[in-house]
């Protein structure tokens, strides 16, 4: 038997793991409980903080997921026993009819136009109607209706099968039963998710019985073109646009009454990006965020708060809401909070929208039990930080919210991560190589131009802005062209088999789609082609999204007449495209790995197992990074030990070839063939060879702890960071014994106008500390001095403890921190008087608070490496203004460059606790394999060509070249590209002085076609 | 004296890998810029032949602007340096045509600087705006 892996869940975790699986030569079972794939990612209208349209970016995945061949999707099922262990698990699986023969639907939908019954639409959260014979929703995968045997009339009376009379494939079945599957595979992955907050527990909202208060959730589908309203911001009692919305947060979470402790994560950035959105479809419109802590820890969220405040003006008030009324003359709400000042304000508001929390409901705890998961206190599967997506049964890893809330990219890299997890216990069986079998290509000689026009509405993302039925048209005219249409969206599942079929029936030699970014979308596109027997580089991109609909957001005349040109441009460029070919690379099974923290070793050793070599440099001389002062986890965990095992096992490794001291001096070539100098540090450690030849690189270099220059900090021994505090709590107890009272200053160096983003550490790290102070002297005073305190997820269980224990959290905002006066510096104390004085204004007590310190604790920011900007030079990869390495894409490729065969984790990437970056280490590591494993890529078929006749064989191009893919042909004085080598940036043709050079794909005259028509 | 109706047309020539990708995320951040440019995706901006600005003058565009990474990060290591040295050529050839050496700009924009990007887009379109429309060298039938 090959490799195989059942994948339980089919959200964007569940997705995720199949797909690397899948590249990584396992074959995948990938189990959806409900009629598609896509999970609750599906639901949303955009995601933070980049605002991308959720479904834009997904239903990609889910096309790829749908193609792969070494994916099989079983939706509409449910696993009912898993027996067996490693490498042997027995899965049952209960498949539950649709009603239609999967075989022969065509996925025409004509059965669910015909169909009479209609029935609440669950995708739109019951806020529309569908039919009981029904697509769940426009991107689904699979493409297929299925019927609600409930409401089908002719399963409950007898008559009807009107959807059967039209269905011309003859798919309709209306016997089908269930089916029972069994699967064997090697290891199984849960990303079986969590539930929504059922927000009508909550009775003082009102939820249910107001018509005008709606769960978050429930708002993103209004917000949603492809929701109930299409996109038209309106609310349910009268259906007029409202003029002041309010979030409420942390409903169901934060909340011991309801038995959930700890904190959703998302909810904060998910109600400010829908304060943002709305504002952006009524300008009118007044948004009102009531929140506990704005918790806004990832990577560029608070800018994405700062941004709402200052430019959408989106109200932030500091306030627990315990109830909602109803005005029931105009079914407005009315709000009563009181202000911190005391007060007692009352608010009239025309819709609410309910932040329900992420959790975990007796179904799910039910489930865990049957599979014998364990479970921990929230009901959420129990994993520990060293090992973050391993559950309690061996051979089962565990992916997304089932392990507790958290956020799309988190989510991506568990599920990476835990593709990789179990693909390591697999190493002994053989992989699954299904090559795709693609049709012969058309022979385009002789044809005429046939071009296909294919216009992307995006929901409204493009047609709110830009009349697309109006550039159709104007498409239709362009010479060349024999097709033109719309899409609502273009990348859907059933798009691609729209263009693919008008590909074969109009014999289209040329394909222009109209849509967002090549960028992001190109590829999906070039595959339709290439599946439909064009090829690939007969097509072109034209960006009226990011480009032009939503820069001109107010000028939809405009708008739409720039989108005309573009098109115009494509498709006067598009009658000169020719077919091109990819030359194959060979790759090379080398790793390198830059850094050796804990980020680095995990990302080796992951490698390693899966039997490849590794080449891990570290630029000090010892291994194991930032976590040297970590010594215990918020949860309680060792890492001393676990640091020290991880050390041991990478020093005896024999695919890892270790290089302290060492750092990198060049890096050259590109995926599959990179090769690197290493230079050596202040000591010689060893005669291995500096030069290196991998075929991926791993960027793992870490960050570093901000020393400030603030709070007296350097000049008084007294004012230590937590870092520091850390150090003496495990090393020198007895010091700390006898203080009385310490205070902590969150925030120092984060947040600020140089620095906007938050650490996302700091929190737990000086409630971690705390509890360590409070454990060893009880009563020891500790005082917090925060801004927002930020224990996302189950961390919020600790600031709980906390408080529990005495610690007394106060909070300052920014440009009131608090001040610091040292009575008399220490090393000239006489006698025991000499304290420092923390100044700070308590907004709730509205007075001035004059601490006496014995000890301030800084909880001091994590900063970018310095040295992050040479290796991104190095490496042509991109660093975010805080200088952290900027990633692929924010939320679906966390772990990626945009280049191909670079990879980032741990703090290079932005700060992040210990088992983050575990998960984001193996992450790369699963990533990086997709590459490795295969023993040839494809390289770039946009590259130079020469046409010898006129080259005069100067040699310019050869000295410009920096690739050195040029030389010149022995013999004849004329140069010659090197296809493997050429990376097609076009430098040598834009320089050749007798135009002998161009570059297929961008040649001087189709860009000049394009220009003649501008 | 400048036509206040006067909207200039002009076309921008981006390297795939910052500039690009710093127009897109000027989208994804919803900022706004005049509807003047037509946008043209390249490699890099070392492919840019001098002759595609000469071109577009010649077609009646306006202004050019062309931009890549910032020295130092161009994704195929030296391409926008190749690119430098050839504007700097093409200026004063532009000069010496009787060309306002304004309606053709240079800039650096990074994949992470969607508000530059904007802001670039701005000031040419009404620098140009300021010169008025190109007359010089244009193909008229
Ligand atoms: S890739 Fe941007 S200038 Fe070369």
């Amino acid at each position: 038997m090959h490799k195989r892996v059942l994948v339980v869940g089919g959200g964007i975790a569940g997705i995720q793991a199949s797909l690397d699986l899948a590249e990584m030569g396992v074959e995948v079972f990938l189990l959806e409980k409900g009629p598609s794939i896509g999970g609750r990612m599906a639901q949303l209208d955009k995601t933070f903080p980049t605002n991308d349209c959720a479904m834009c970016i997904l239903s990609p995945k889910l096309v790829e997921a749908a193609a792969h061949p070494n994916i099989k999707i079983i939706a509409n099922a449910e696993l009912k026993s898993l027996d067996g262990e490693i490498p042997n698990f027995r899965a049952k699986i209960l498949k539950k009819p649709r009603y239609i023969d999967e075989e022969k639907c065509t996925g025409c939908a004509i059965c669910m136009s015909k169909c009479p019954v209609k029935i609440p639409d669950e995708y739109n959260k019951g806020l529309s109607k569908t039919k009981c014979m029904r697509i769940p929703f426009p991107q689904a995968v699979p493409a297929l209706p299925i019927m609600d045997r409930e409401s089908c009339i002719y399963h409950q009376r007898g008559k009807c099968r009107i959807c059967e009379k039209f269905c011309e494939a003859d798919a309709i079945d209306f016997d089908q039963k269930e089916e029972s599957i069994d699967v064997e595979v090697g290891s199984v992955i849960f990303a079986s998710g969590s539930e929504e907050f059922d927000a009508a527990i909550k009775d003082e909202y009102g939820y249910k019985t107001f018509p005008n208060v709606l769960t978050s959730i429930e708002f993103e589908r209004i917000l949603s073109a492809s929701g109930p309203t299409e996109g038209h911001i309106t609310r349910p009692s009268d259906g007029k646009e409202p003029r002041r919305i309010a979030f409420i947060q942390c409903v169901g979470s934060r909340d011991m009454q309801m038995g959930n402790e700890y904190c959703s994560s998302v909810c904060c950035m998910q109600a400010v990006k829908d304060s943002v959105i709305v504002k952006e479809h009524l300008p009118g419109v007044e948004a009102t965020i009531f929140f506990m802590d704005i918790r806004a820890f990832g990577k560029d969220f608070d800018k994405f708060v700062n941004r709402a405040k200052d430019d959408y003006h989106t109200r932030f008030i500091r306030a627990r809401i315990s109830a909602v009324e109803i005005d029931p003359a105009t079914e407005n709400l009315i709000i009563q909070y009181n202000s911190e000042a005391g007060s007692l304000i009352e608010e009239n508001f025309d819709l609410v929208v309910l932040s329900v929390g992420l959790l975990s409901t007796a179904g799910i705890r039910k489930m865990a039990a049957r599979f014998d998961i364990e479970i921990n206190a929230c009901g959420f599967a129990r994993t520990s930080s060293f090992t973050p997506m391993t559950a309690s049964r061996p051979g089962i890893f565990i992916a997304g919210t089932f392990s507790g809330p958290k956020d799309i990219p988190e989510t991506v890299m568990q599920a990476s991560g835990a593709a990789s997890a179990a693909a390591s216990l697999l190493t002994e069986l053989p992989i699954r190589e299904l090559r795709e079998e693609l049709p012969q290509e058309f022979d385009l000689r002789g044809e005429q131009i046939r071009t296909g026009v294919f216009v992307c509405r995006c929901g409204i993302n493009i047609a709110a802005t830009v009349d697309v039925p109006g550039v159709v048209e104007y498409a239709s005219a362009l010479q060349g062209v024999v097709h033109s249409q719309e899409f609502i969206f273009a990348c859907a599942q059933d798009s691609q088999k729209l263009i693919g079929e008008k590909i074969k029936e109009l014999k289209l030699n040329r394909v222009i789609v109209s849509a967002c970014t090549p960028r992001t979308h190109e590829l999906l596109f070039q595959k339709t082609l290439s599946s439909s027997g064009l090829n690939p580089y007969l097509f072109e991109f034209v960006n009226i999204r990011e480009q032009c609909s939503w820069v001109h957001q107010k000028e939809q005349e405009k708008a739409t007449e720039k989108a005309k040109d573009l098109v115009r441009m494509a498709a006067t460029k598009a009658g000169l495209l020719e077919p091109l070919s990819r030359m194959s690379l060979k790759v090379n099974k080398g790793a390198l790995i830059i850094g050796g923290g804990v980020a680095g070793m995990v990302a080796s050793l992951e490698l390693s197992t899966q039997g490849y070599e590794v080449f891990l440099v570290e630029k000090e001389s010892e291994l194991g990074g930032n976590l040297r002062h970590v010594h215990y986890t918020l949860e309680g965990e060792k890492t001393d030990r676990f640091l020290k095992s991880l050390i041991a096992k990478v020093k005896k490794d024999d695919n890892i070839q270790l290089y302290i001291d060492s750092e990198i001096r060049e890096i050259m070539g590109y995926v599959g063939n990179f090769h690197t100098k290493i230079g050596n540090g202040k000591q010689t450690t060893n005669n291995k060879p500096r030069e290196l030849e991998h075929g991926v690189v791993i960027v793992a270099t870490g960050g570093e702890e901000y020393q400030p220059s603030e709070y007296l900090y350097g000049r008084d021994e007294r004012i230590i960071t937590q870092r520091e505090l850390e150090e003496r709590l495990t090393k020198q107890q007895s010091a700390i014994d006898k203080l009385g009272s310490i205070v902590m200053i969150q925030c120092v160096g984060s947040r600020n106008g140089q620095y906007p983003y938050c650490s996302r550490v700091c929190c737990s790290q000086a409630i971690k500390n705390a509890l360590k102070l409070k454990e060893i002297n009880p009563e020891v005073n500790v005082y917090m001095l925060y801004r927002d305190i930020r224990t996302y997820g189950l961390k919020e269980l600790y600031y709980k403890k906390a408080r529990e224990k005495g610690v007394i959290f106060i909070r300052y905002e920014e440009g009131e921190e608090p001040q610091i006066e040292a009575q008399n510096s220490k090393s000239e104390q006489q006698a025991s008087n000499g304290e420092v004085l923390v100044k700070a204004y308590d907004p709730i007590l509205q007075r001035n608070l004059v601490i006496n310190a014995d000890l301030v604790v800084l909880s001091s920011a994590i900063r970018a490496r310095k040295e992050n900007k040479i290796l991104s030079q190095m490496l042509k990869v991109p660093l975010n203004a805080d200088g952290f390495f900027l990633e692929a894409h924010v939320k679906l490729r966390p772990v990626d460059f945009a280049t191909d065969g670079i990879f980032v984790c741990g703090l290079a990437h932005y700060p992040k606790d210990v088992s983050e970056t575990i998960c984001q280490a193996k992450a790369a590591s699963a990533r990086a394999v997709t590459i490795l494993r295969k023993d040839e890529i494809e390289a770039e078929g946009r590259v130079s060509q020469i046409r010898k006749e006129r080259c005069s064989g100067c040699g310019l191009c050869i000295e410009i070249c920096p690739y050195t893919a040029i030389e010149l042909e022995e013999g004849e004085r004329v140069a010659i590209v090197n296809e493997a080598l050429c990376k097609g940036c076009g430098a040598c043709a834009a320089s050749c002085r007798s135009a002998a050079i161009d570059l297929k794909g961008f040649k001087d005259e189709q860009i000049l076609a394009a220009l003649s028509v501008v | 004296m400048m036509d206040k109706n006067f909207e200039p047309r002009i076309v921008a020539f981006l390297c795939n890998w910052c500039s690009y990708a710093g127009a897109d995320l000027a989208g994804v951040s919803r900022i706004q810029y005049p509807t003047n440019v037509r946008i043209i995706r390249l490699p890099c901006s070392g492919r840019i032949n001098p002759l595609y600005i000469v071109k577009a003058l010649q077609n009646g565009v306006d202004g050019v602007l062309v931009s890549g990474c910032h020295p130092g990060d161009c994704h195929y290591i030296s391409g926008n340096l190749v690119a430098g040295r050839k504007f700097a050529l093409l200026k004063n050839f532009l000069v010496h045509l009787g060309i306002e050496p304004e309606r053709v700009q240079f800039s650096w924009v990074s994949a992470s600087e969607g508000p530059r990007f904007a802001q670039i887009v701005k000031k040419v379109v009404n620098e140009v705006k300021e010169i008025g429309p190109i007359e010089k060298m244009v193909k008229r039938l």
